[in-house]
């Protein structure tokens, strides 16, 4: 029954056998970048959703959460829209669950109007296989019917096994499967910073 | 961790997880699709040597609702009745492919057995008079959700002491999270070596009240007992019994519990089971989420 919650959403690590020595962590994008990261799926999701109207932003912890907090408040800034924000946890729905420990469970939070013929965007840190994003999919038939879901991740790292594709990308970042993307925000982590690292 | 077979299984922390799990899961009963597809293609069965219909619907509800396979195995009408052994009974439950077994027996220590003879999960529903975990489970969940934590709380267990698992679970249980547990009986119905127990006692109802935070009454067994206990239903009821003028020596704040099925009138009276001070309705729905959240820990990863 042990699990923690930091091995739940941080490191989207491959399962491949590694090739040669763990290296250092090195910085793709610094606190700065992120902000400006940010500031841009902002515009775009304002560019593309017609001012956001209409609109819920729904992160998947963790890191997708205060993600779409950032983003929400950035369009607030920019067009004084307020964008309802929810979370949507997608432990319950993932159909990896049999081949790890089970997963600490984190929260669902839907906006008070709901997200039943809305455009939902959903936020999450990094894209990478696509799994996630499918779970999310399940967990949102479940709890709406939205008129148009849309995906925002930070980072797009590749290597997908669905066929599945972000609309709002922060950074498309080509990576080696043994390589580990961390992203980590001012809110969960003290710090925003986003890395890649070689596995050891 | 595989099995649930007693309180003591459980730390502080997994605990906590139990009823934090829970907690989340709590709102799925609320939603318009109360269904997760967690435990698809897993199958849970339901294996009950003594009659049950709260812990039964309960656990078939909370697997349900993860959309486990279900099976339910009453004893009546079963092999059981033309000698099969418990042994022979895991087998063929081994053989059809269980990943969990939750299982209710009338011997304590049943379930230990049988987790030495599957390989799948198993889950104590109660057995015998030894142990009840996933009751003890609801009812911390329940004081945790109606008084905001358990550490430090002062919970009185009143009754039935002898021959209740809910007490024996709850007991260890409510120590390992921090709660102060004070057995309120007869002498006669405290079992031998109880102050071995992580909990003080008294003979006292009345001395108690005013500074517990939960009054957990037990029902009274008189199945598992002759009538040698106490000297009469009446008295006993007169000085255990939790009846209108008890409850207004509590605190304010106090809850009343009870596992059910309750003696109205003789453990608890009527109007102190339907007040709002009693939680029995929410004992039954909280014990929906913290199953679940047993099931999905035990069975929601990898074994």
């Amino acid at each position: 029954m042990a699990t923690s919650k930091a091995a739940q959403t941080t490191s989207k690590t491959a399962q491949t056998p590694s090739e040669g020595a763990p290296t250092t962590p090195k910085t793709i994008l610094s606190g700065a970048d992120l902000q400006r990261v940010i500031d841009r799926i902002a515009h775009q999701i304002l560019e593309k959703t017609e001012g956001a109207l209409d609109t819920v932003l729904l992160g998947i912890p963790t890191r997708g959460a205060p993600l779409a907090r950032r983003i929400a408040q950035r369009i607030h800034a920019f067009e004084q829209v307020e964008v309802p924000v929810g979370v949507l946890d997608v432990t319950l729905y993932r159909d990896d669950l049999r081949s790890q420990a089970p997963r600490a469970l984190g929260p669902t939070e839907l906006p008070a109007d709901g997200i039943d013929g809305r455009r939902v965007v959903l936020v999450d840190d990094v894209l990478f296989r696509g799994r996630t994003v499918r779970a999310a999919l399940d967990a949102l038939r479940d709890v709406g019917r939205p008129a148009l879901v849309q995906l925002a991740v930070l980072v797009d790292r590749g290597h997908r096994e669905l066929p599945i594709r972000a609309d709002y990308v922060g950074k498309n970042l080509p990576t080696a499967l043994a390589e580990q993307v961390r992203v980590s925000l001012a809110e969960t982590d003290g710090v925003d910073a986003v890395t890649i690292q070689r596995e050891g | 961790m595989q099995h649930l077979l007693s309180a003591d299984d459980l730390s502080a922390a997994t605990a906590t997880e139990v009823l934090d799990t829970a907690g989340e899961l709590a709102n799925v009963t609320g939603r318009e699709v109360k269904k997760l597809p967690t435990l698809r293609g897993r199958t849970v069965v339901n294996l009950f040597y003594e009659d049950s219909t709260r812990t039964r619907i309960s656990f078939e509800a909370a697997a349900k609702r993860l959309s486990a396979d279900v099976i339910t195995f009453s004893v009546k009408g079963s092999s059981v009745a033309k000698g099969e052994s418990l042994k022979d009974t895991a087998l063929t439950l081994q053989a059809m492919g269980a990943d969990a077994v939750v299982v209710r027996h009338g011997a304590s220590g049943a379930p230990h057995r049988l987790a030495g003879w599957l390989d799948g999960s198993v889950i104590n529903a109660g057995d015998g008079t030894h142990e009840h975990p996933t009751q003890a489970l609801l009812d911390a969940y329940t004081m945790r959700a109606r008084l905001g934590r358990l550490a430090g709380l002062k919970v009185a267990i009143v009754g039935d002491v002898l021959h209740s698992r809910v007490a024996r679970s709850n007991v260890r249980l409510l120590h390992t999270l921090g709660a102060d547990v004070t057995l309120v009986a007869p002498p006669t119905l405290l079992p031998v070596g109880v102050s071995a127990w992580p909990a003080t006692t008294s003979y006292d109802l009345d001395a108690v009240l005013p500074d517990s935070d939960v009054v957990m009454m037990l029902r009274v067994q008189r199945e598992r007992m002759g009538d040698s206990y106490f000297p009469s239903v009446r008295e006993y009821a007169r000085r255990y019994g939790l009846d209108a003028p008890r409850v207004r020596r509590l605190p304010e704040h106090a809850i009343v519990m009870h596992p059910g099925p309750m003696n109205r009138g003789m453990e608890i009276a009527p109007e102190v089971a339907d007040s709002p001070r009693s939680t029995i309705t929410e004992q039954v729905a909280n014990g929906v989420s913290v199953r679940m959240a047993v099931l999905y820990l035990l069975l929601g990863g990898k074994g």
